[in-house]
């Protein structure tokens, strides 16, 4: 218990730390709270209930929202389900990031990755006739498979040649994204009688199933990622293959003279890493979003990395990560929209969690801690490595 | 092909004949395919005169088929000259240049078939967008050289951009605006250098925390201040080009290099002060050896970390200057996310020049002049899809890092925290 507290001091105190400075841009690039230059104590007022008011609507967007239990109970957990709906991709890509950070690879490409994902879904999920179950396995499978290429590629490329995983996966994301592009203004994927790029909805029997009924969006998707978290774990602590991924990321020269085939691993792990982005996309199509938009790859590649970061890249850890952070990304829509908060204060926040989280030093200074439990820090190597 | 002649070459050796052979290969493929294969030929306008620089040829009308026919010809003719040289062992760089710029245009004349292309004012335009590529490829070079990954280079001209419209427009001063951009980017850098050298945080994760932060924090203020009071935050005007008296007059040369802003002028100082001063300088000698060698450097009395904290500053204060291009230099007023990438493309060409300057800037310049060529393009019209013109310098970099080019090499400790006198971490 008092081993578990200490682990939780360092991001608890670190989410602290940055909803205060957050707090602080919120309240000090506020038009009524500027006016109150000459008065400072009703200005300090004021810059506390803009504050407040930003951070209650960021909780009722993504918890409870009272006014809408007033009609049903359930309906009250509305937000929560968005919560749910938010998260379920980012404890994909994040789990993806993880696994590559355990086997000291960093995937930049969850972005491109989890386009790769979405575009296999799509496809699968408008054009084919299939029956229910096998309609959405067979979306996740194209999904699962393209995105596994399309990260397996970068670690095969780096076993090969040496190429740097951080600048392929960063080149590939914008590939990606120009290929979507693309194949949103071909005849097979547009729209038919639309001009803008979008693509036809994912036909009914591919979809994931609702888990509240009809009127909570959250849906099977997250139950898929919480699983994939549990086989992730079973991966990496009481697997053959786990264990090589681990001994590669902590020392691939000693692997390497161990007998441990460095380059396939590398390869196998960016391609599992790749499928679950891509799986992410799909989860994505398949339960929340069926129709599939240039925008579809979001801010996936940096939501990603932070998730894995402030869940410091083991499964557990990322889950609840991905939950906070799809708690902040479903109540900044709410926050924007009846504080007049630009969304946009959700990757501030973000930026800063994991800004404070990489520095267990600094938060050591401010808070004037003796230790703190900073865990494993993730470090990838230099453009050598 | 026997082991004994692989061995007898060097591995440059063996890269410049692997580059021979893939040039040779290039230019069959655009004999074939844009010169042999279409059926029609059709003329193709180039036209020369830009501003008020004196004439020299107002335009040059060829068929599309003749041109690329001529051109593809001069690429596998400088194909032969690259192997006689290679034979001779000298460099081959001549006869790849040449190479280049006539595949280009054989490719440019089947490409733009039937159709006209402003050939002065493609380059101005290319030379334009290579201006913030080239600013952020310097900052990498600084940061790099001396051992410090930048990859906030993005959010350093974020910053600068962001920080030079609105002072600009806030103190109606577009020079005070310039003033404050190297600040701007120097302030996201002292955040890298203090978290990087202090901390000792990886720096691939905390380059990009740090451009997270730098989109969060302008995409904010942007909509809250920016929009609502345009006006007065927001309504900066763009610097206007200065003539350069003689040299602007200069056909071709002239309206391209010598009739822009300010800015672009300033890149000129910069690049040639850092190019100087990193390769002639106690300074440059200093970063070199901190950034390839960082235990050795300090066993002769210099200071790793001090060495690398400043060149990191100095590394935003320039990627600082370059965003301000993007408003003062292009547009006047700051919007959303307006560096779009930029500074991994800034990234990818510093890569792809080997984290030497000259080289980072030669990329750049490949980089500007393809994105403006694939715009002239897309208005044109083009057999080839303008996103996949829009592709090509992400996979070219992909193509460089994989070695088919020929391996490209970081400096040796860039990207590792160095802690005195117990070597690197």
């Amino acid at each position: 218990m008092k081993n578990l507290l200490k682990k939780l001091t360092l991001p608890v105190l670190a989410f602290s730390m940055a909803l205060f400075v957050s707090g602080l841009l919120v309240a000090f690039s506020d038009s009524q709270v500027l006016a109150l230059k000459g008065k400072p104590l009703s200005m300090i007022a004021k810059a506390f209930s803009t504050a407040g008011g930003a951070y209650w609507a960021l909780f009722r967007g993504s918890i409870f929202d009272p006014s809408l239990a007033e009609k049903s109970f359930i309906q009250g957990f509305y937000p929560l389900s968005e919560t749910l709906v938010a998260a379920s991709p980012l404890i994909l890509t994040g789990l993806s990031v993880a696994l590559a950070f355990r086997a000291g690879l960093f995937n930049i490409g969850a972005q491109g990755q989890f386009i790769a994902g979405a575009i296999g879904a799509s496809w699968v999920g408008f054009t084919f006739e299939m029956p229910v179950v096998i309609h959405a396995i067979a979306a996740i499978a194209a999904a699962m498979l393209f995105a596994g290429i399309y990260g397996g590629v970068v670690g095969l490329l780096k076993a090969r040649t040496g190429a740097h995983e951080v600048i392929v996966t960063i080149m590939l994301n914008y590939v990606a994204g120009y290929f979507l592009l693309w194949l949103l203004s071909t005849t097979a994927f547009l729209r038919p009688g639309r001009q803008d790029p979008l693509a036809p909805e994912v036909k009914t029997t591919a979809r994931l199933p609702h888990l509240f009924g009809s009127e909570l969006r959250a849906n099977l998707g997250f139950i898929i990622a919480l699983l994939v978290a549990a086989g992730v774990w079973w991966l990496l602590q009481r697997s053959t293959w786990g264990f090589r991924f681990r001994a590669v990321g902590a020392n691939a020269a000693a692997s390497r003279t161990a007998g441990i085939s460095v380059g396939r691993t590398t390869t196998t792990v960016m391609f599992i890493a790749g499928a679950l982005s891509g799986l992410a996309g799909a989860v994505q199509i398949l339960g929340s979003e069926p129709a599939m938009t240039a925008g579809v790859g979001g801010s996936f590649g940096f939501d990603a990395i932070t998730v894995a970061l402030l869940g410091r890249a083991t499964p557990i850890g990322t889950v609840f990560a991905a939950l906070l952070f799809g708690a902040l990304r479903a109540g900044g829509l709410t926050m924007q929209a009846s504080t007049e908060t630009p969304l946009d204060l959700v990757l501030v926040i973000q930026a800063l969690v994991v800004l404070f989280i990489a520095a267990p030093a600094l938060i050591k200074a401010i808070f004037r801690l003796k230790s703190v439990d900073a865990g494993q820090t993730v470090a990838s190597k230099g453009w050598n490595g | 092909m026997s082991t004994t002649e692989i061995r007898s070459l060097s591995a440059p050796e063996r890269r410049r004949r692997r580059g021979i052979i893939t040039m040779g290969v290039l230019g069959l493929f655009a004999l074939a395919l844009f010169a042999l294969m279409p059926k029609e030929g059709q003329p193709v306008t180039y036209s020369f005169v830009l501003g008020n620089e004196w004439v020299l040829i107002k335009e040059w009308i060829i068929n599309s088929k003749t041109g690329s026919l001529i051109f593809a010809a001069i690429a596998l003719a400088s194909v032969v000259l690259a192997a006689l040289q290679f034979r001779a062992r000298k460099t081959i760089r001549f006869a790849s240049s040449i190479f280049g710029v006539s595949f280009l245009m054989s490719f440019l004349c089947w490409a733009a078939a039937g159709k006209f292309i402003p050939f002065t004012g493609l380059l101005q335009g290319g030379l334009l967008l290579s201006v913030p590529l080239i600013f952020g490829a310097m900052a990498g070079v600084l940061s790099e050289r001396s051992g410090v990954i930048n990859i906030a280079i993005e959010g350093q001209l974020l910053a600068g951009a962001f920080v030079s419209g609105v002072l600009a427009s806030l103190l109606h001063s577009n020079w005070l605006g310039l003033l404050f951009a190297p600040i701007a980017g120097a302030l996201i850098s002292l955040l890298l250098a203090v978290f990087a050298i202090k901390y000792g945080i990886d720096q691939v994760v905390l380059g990009f925390v740090l451009n997270v932060l730098v989109i969060g924090l302008t995409n904010f203020l942007y909509k809250k201040l920016l929009i609502p009071y345009q006006d007065t935050w927001n309504a900066a005007t763009a610097f206007t080009p200065i003539e350069i008296p003689l040299l602007s007059k200069i056909p071709l040369i002239g309206p391209i290099f010598f009739s822009q802003s300010i800015i672009v002028y300033l890149m000129y100082v910069v690049v040639t002060i850092i190019h100087i001063s990193l390769f002639k300088t106690k300074w440059g000698l200093r970063t070199r050896a901190v950034g390839e060698h960082p235990t050795a450097a300090e066993s002769v009395g210099i200071d790793v970390n001090k060495i690398r904290f400043k060149n990191v500053l100095i590394a935003g204060a320039v990627a600082g200057l370059g965003g301000a291009f993007f408003t003062l230099g292009a547009v006047g007023s700051f919007s959303k996310e307006m560096t779009a990438g930029k500074g991994f493309i800034a990234l990818a060409a510093l890569i792809f020049g080997r984290w030497s300057p000259l080289g980072a800037v030669a990329a750049a310049l490949i980089f500007g002049f393809a994105d403006n060529l694939q715009g002239l393009l897309t208005i044109t019209g083009t057999p080839i899809p303008s996103e996949f013109m829009l592709m090509a310098p992400y996979i070219a970099t992909i193509i460089a890092v994989s070695g088919f080019v020929g391996r490209v090499r970081a400096p040796a400790a860039d990207g590792v925290a160095y802690k005195r006198g117990g070597g690197s971490h």
